[in-house]
């Protein structure tokens, strides 16, 4: 119960930019909506297209809508010379606006076609101009359906916002994405009871004005009207500036250990004076963009994921020399490479009951009879290209996991090996084999703190995150993130990160 | 403001290949009652539609006191020009009194007397804050007459507005609406396929068939045997009707 509460103090400033979203895509679609209605009730042939591309939209999955956006916006962004954000507020506003066109437009397009024909007939005979008839007829009458698609598109709208933190838009997602990640069912609960309870209040508020409308009672709907105002408002109040210091925003991607480093980073600097906002839950590829981009200021990235995504190296140096290339590479461009953190984390291919496998020469050669489990984006990776070219494995089957279910994968039996991280508390915790990498074909994972553009420049801020550099060693590494992902007495990210930070000092 | 005149000046209406008003030349005294008479498909209802432009017309024009109705706006036309038809049409969102009320808004005019006009078309007062759906036919096709007098139109068209009321009711309308022509010198155009109700009340009857003009006389003359073959058909009926209730 604890946990609950303390998840809900999470809440606010989650819901006011869930707020935000949500109703900035309801408002924009509704803008698209109304007009593109009025036209389809009186040409067919709009309304047959403007329905149909409404329900295409409706067919591709929301998360998929959200992710295409990424390419959509970075291919806008280079052909207007830049400037576009493709992470963040823009996408999600975007897919989200795509997304609760249909209900507004066939809501709105059979409002208009349920009028009597008569009643439109009277208002063209007492004379009444095109405006005046849509002003004082049609829109009252085909008021009721058309704002009874406005609230399943409320509906949908605020359910789907969850995803956008996919896409580097904090929502009520963050709590339920970064729940599913640390098995810390309290933040899922909380997560779902704040966008469900949303959508429910919303909802009421719109059927408010629906009844009020239908009814002919000026009352009613100016109350639901005012109950979303007044709701919207404070809802957003956490958003609202204040006279704070610097707001600046630390990014994480979606497992325990960048939780933890995130809110050691946060920590850091709110201590600095700062005011820290987190972006938790990003995808490897997107996370990067959103650091070159400014969107993020600092984040954990690690040295074998930026050789060979963006610097698209297929060598493996020593650690050494690698982090010289990539401090060299990164000075002509918008991120800078602070410093490494002093732990790695590798991928480190692991099993249970190895028997006589050793090395990934041995994994290779009994692959035809096992059973990979991996992380979600590993067997898409570069790094498995390269294993593979090193190591001819073929294995029975090749499952991917989001990280928590793969270490369960493996415990259950249900595979044989795993693409661990070297870095995990589990591999030590659950007695796992890690197999060694005698050709050297996976890179060094070194961790680096990475900033944007905007901090490069920004010594208060170097100062306060230059004393991580090189201090985090990998058994405490370990130890924190065994902390947040153990069944029993778990502790949420914020908690190990205070116990590493006490164990880093200074 | 006096009565207007209304004329069609080889008014034709054509959909695809046939041709529902055709060729039609005819003029309307100031002041006069018309009725338009024939089955249904006969162009009537069309012919009558022309005149405020809920109709334009394929070829010729229609002229109001000798100005061409296809000049200016069809809203401010229309404003000028009291319709009433089957339908009704009331704004079912609106009170009975807004319903009223909506020709000199909408043209921007201070609000007319509502309880005047409800007196006009002999309803009681308190049914102005009523809703639409509260009324039976008939009272709403009062409340239909009240809104098209509303404006202070002096030209009034009727297009089988009496086709859906029980035959007391159309009766009692009818001759309701015969007054208001004469206390208030109106030009009335009736559009019915009912041929007492156009002998009863109109001072002249224009007989259509297939969208032409096929006889054009006084009530008298009809009963008398004028107007042709198909004038005399409908005008056989009615007769005939009274013949054989006498009989009874």
């Amino acid at each position: 119960m604890n946990a609950f509460l303390d998840a809900l103090g999470r809440v606010p400033p989650l819901l006011a930019s869930h707020v935000l979203l949500s109703a900035a895509a309801l408002l924009l679609a509704l803008v698209i909506a109304a007009p593109l209605a009025v036209v389809a009730s009186r040409r067919p042939n709009v309304a047959r297209v403007a329905l149909g591309f409404a329900s295409l939209i409706q067919t591709i999955p929301s998360l998929a809508l959200l992710a295409l956006f990424f390419p959509l916006l970075l291919s806008l962004s280079a052909l207007v010379g830049g400037g576009i954000p493709a992470l963040g507020f823009l996408p999600s506003l975007l897919a989200l606006t795509l997304y609760a066109l249909l209900p507004l437009l066939r809501n709105g397009v059979a409002g208009l076609a349920g009028i009597d024909p008569a009643v439109t007939e009277a208002a063209d005979a007492v004379g009444m101009t095109p405006a005046q008839k849509l002003r004082l007829v049609e829109a009252p009458l085909a008021a009721p359906v058309a704002i009874a698609g406005l609230r399943t598109a409320a509906v949908w709208t605020i359910g789907a916002a969850t995803l956008s933190t996919t896409v580097g838009q904090p929502s009520l997602g963050d709590l339920i994405f970064a729940g599913l990640q640390t098995q810390s069912w309290a933040l899922v609960l909380a997560g779902c009871f704040a966008s469900a309870g949303l959508a429910l209040a919303v909802d009421a508020a719109i059927g408010l004005v629906e009844r009020g409308i239908a009814r002919r009672r000026r009352g009613l709907w100016i109350a639901g009207l005012a109950l979303l105002a007044i709701g919207t408002s404070a809802a957003t109040a956490p958003l609202w500036p204040r006279g704070e210091g610097k707001v600046v925003t630390v990014g994480a991607k979606n497992f325990a250990e960048q939780y933890i480093l995130a809110r050691l980073i946060g920590s850091r600097l709110e201590k600095a004076g700062y005011t820290v906002r987190y972006r938790d839950g990003l995808g490897s590829a997107v996370i990067f963009g959103a650091v070159a981009s400014g969107d993020v200021d600092v984040y954990v990235d690690y040295a074998g994921t930026i050789w060979t995504n963006e610097m698209k190296r297929t060598d493996v140096p020593a650690r050494g020399p690698m982090l010289a290339a990539m401090a060299q590479w990164t000075k002509g461009r918008d991120v800078t490479l602070l410093g490494a953190l002093g732990f790695e984390n590798a991928y480190a291919f692991a099993m249970k009951a190895p028997g006589a496998i050793r090395t990934l020469d041995d994994l290779a050669a009994a692959s035809p009879r096992l059973r990979l489990g991996s992380d979600l984006e590993f067997l898409e990776r570069p790094e498995w290209a390269a294993v593979k070219a090193a190591y001819p494995m073929r294995f029975a089957a090749a499952t991917p996991y989001s990280p928590t279910f793969m270490y369960q994968a493996l415990a259950s039996g249900r595979v044989d090996v795993i693409s661990a991280f070297s870095s995990d508390g589990r591999i030590a915790a659950d007695g796992l084999t890690v197999l060694t990498d005698p050709r050297r074909a996976i890179p060094g994972y070194d961790a680096i703190l990475l900033l944007s553009p905007g901090r490069a420049g920004d010594a208060r801020f170097a100062a306060a995150l230059k004393p991580l550099v090189g201090r985090i060693d990998v058994e405490a590494m370990r130890a924190a993130n065994y902390q947040v992902d153990r069944e029993t007495d778990k502790r949420t990210p914020e908690q190990a990160a205070k116990w590493l930070s006490a164990k880093v000092g200074r | 403001m006096p009565a207007p005149s209304v004329t069609f000046d080889g008014v034709s209406k054509r959909y695809g290949s046939t041709a529902a008003v055709d060729a039609v030349s005819l003029t309307i005294e100031a002041g006069s009652f018309v009725a338009l008479v024939g089955r249904s498909g006969s162009g009537k209802s069309t012919l009558l539609k022309t005149i405020n432009r809920l109709v334009e017309p394929s070829t010729g024009r229609v002229l109001i006191d000798d100005a061409d109705v296809a000049t200016g706006p069809a809203a401010a036309l229309r404003r000028r020009i009291g319709y009433v038809f089957q339908h009704i049409g009331l704004f079912p969102h609106m009170s009975v009194a807004e319903n009223i009320a909506i020709g000199p808004r909408i043209a921007g005019d201070a609000a007319p007397d509502v309880a005047r006009l409800l007196d006009l078309v002999e309803l009681p007062r308190e049914v102005a804050s009523r809703d639409p759906a509260a009324l039976s036919g008939g009272q709403r096709q009062r409340v239909g007459i009240a809104r098209a007098l509303a404006p202070g139109a002096k030209l009034l068209l009727m297009d089988e507005a009496f086709g859906a009321l029980d035959p007391l009711t159309r009766d009692a309308l009818g001759r309701r609406l015969r007054d208001l022509h004469d206390e208030l010198g109106l030009t009335t155009i009736l559009v019915t396929h009912d041929m007492a109700e156009a002998l009863l009340l109109a001072t002249r009857v224009v007989v259509m068939d297939s969208g032409r003009v096929v006889a054009d006389e006084t009530p008298h003359a009809l009963l008398a045997g004028s107007g042709g073959e198909q004038a005399q058909a409908l005008v056989a009926v009615p007769r005939e009707q009274a013949q054989r209730i006498a009989a009874l």
